[in-house]
């Protein structure tokens, strides 16, 4: 059996020195949009698109709700992210390897309010999930919260 | 006359700024939907606060303006509540169980198929992981080979009842990850499986 794992290891070893391994299928999806109601739009490299139920999210993306708008997206770790109308919500990084569990998640409530239900990250490392605003920055050991931010002058 | 004028201002600046904070930030922790709540930790401008019982919120009017409480259900529902009806379904796992060395599934096991099917069709955009496993009898080539034959058996029972292929993801891991640890060699039903999770 150690043998096995060893060749597995030597293998694994020698293809990453002699040679580019093959991109990862879907390297940059992050999550999926499930639900929509009113506006919802997804900015990536500076062109905004409608987001229909199914839409890739990527890292990167900035996620915004009109005045009748809102969102929910499930992540590839299960983290579950909501928005609720007049919000901006940047998806700043997020890496998940599925059989260790370990990477990282970090977003940013610009403005408006999000509905949290943390997944595999936080439960793997307490350091992994990240949300901020531009008051703040939550850490999150687990579980679920709800995060308002904003100028209230806007309002 | 200037300096009075712009002694006013001055004051009605203030006075502006006093009465209209910069903000109106609100973190409420909820409580979790297994009954255990966990914990969010609040660092604004250098101060913290640390949430970890249900309800347990915290206002920042500035950064650095820490003033922590509690609210209530009934509030956070108030505050949330668009950004909560918008929340998708819970992520869902299931396992199933295998006849020793077969890629045939258990009775009891082929009734839970159909408790998957139907909780897939009431999702929108579903997506679905099927990970086989196996128990510690034979070689781990042999286990990779049948974990992976288990995982797309799986997969080909819910494409004949009507799953779209490219929405489920096959994976084997063969011995590495048992439910049950065991010596090698060691026959172990808990091992032979197939973990679906579906979001």
């Amino acid at each position: 059996m150690a043998r096995s794992r060893l060749v597995l290891t030597a293998m694994i070893l020698t293809a990453a020195l002699t040679g580019p391994l093959p991109a990862p299928l879907h390297a940059q999806e992050a999550g999926h949009v499930k639900v929509t109601r009113g506006t919802v739009q997804i900015e990536r490299a500076g062109q905004k698109t409608p987001a229909a139920v199914g839409a890739v999210v990527q890292a990167g993306d900035v996620v915004a709700t009109g005045p009748d708008g809102s969102v929910g997206i499930t992540f590839l770790d299960n983290s579950l992210l909501s928005a609720g109308p007049n919000s901006v919500l940047a998806i700043d990084r997020f890496a998940f390897d599925p059989t260790t569990h370990q990477g990282g998640f970090e977003s940013s409530l610009r403005s408006g309010t999000l509905a949290v239900v943390s997944g595999k990250l936080a439960k793997q490392s307490p350091d992994a999930m990240k949300v901020k605003t531009p008051a703040a920055v939550l850490g999150v050991r687990g579980t679920e919260f709800l995060v308002r931010t904003g100028d209230p002058k806007k309002d | 006359m200037r300096r009075h004028a712009a002694l006013a201002a001055l004051a009605l600046l203030l006075l502006v700024g006093c009465a209209r904070p910069a903000r109106d930030d609100l973190y409420v922790l909820m409580p979790g939907a297994d009954g255990k709540t966990g914990a969010l930790t609040v660092d604004s401008a250098g101060k913290q606060a640390v949430l970890d019982q249900p309800y347990a919120a915290v206002r920042v009017k500035e950064p650095g303006q820490v003033a922590a409480g509690t609210i209530t259900e009934q509030e956070a529902r108030q505050a949330f509540g668009a950004a909560l009806a918008a929340q998708p379904d819970r992520p869902l796992s299931f396992t199933l169980y295998f006849l020793e060395a077969r890629d045939e599934l258990t009775p009891d096991s082929r009734q839970i198929l159909g408790r998957i099917v139907d909780e897939l069709s009431r999702r929108p955009a579903p997506e679905i992981v099927v990970i086989g496993h196996t128990d510690r009898v034979g070689a781990v080539p042999y286990n990779d080979a049948l974990s992976l034959r288990r995982a797309e058996r799986v997969r080909d029972e819910l494409v004949k009842v009507g799953v779209a292929p490219d929405r489920i993801r096959v994976e084997g891991r063969g011995e590495r990850e048992p439910l049950v640890p065991t010596p090698d060699e060691v026959p172990e039903p808990r091992n032979r499986r197939v973990e679906i999770s579906i979001r």
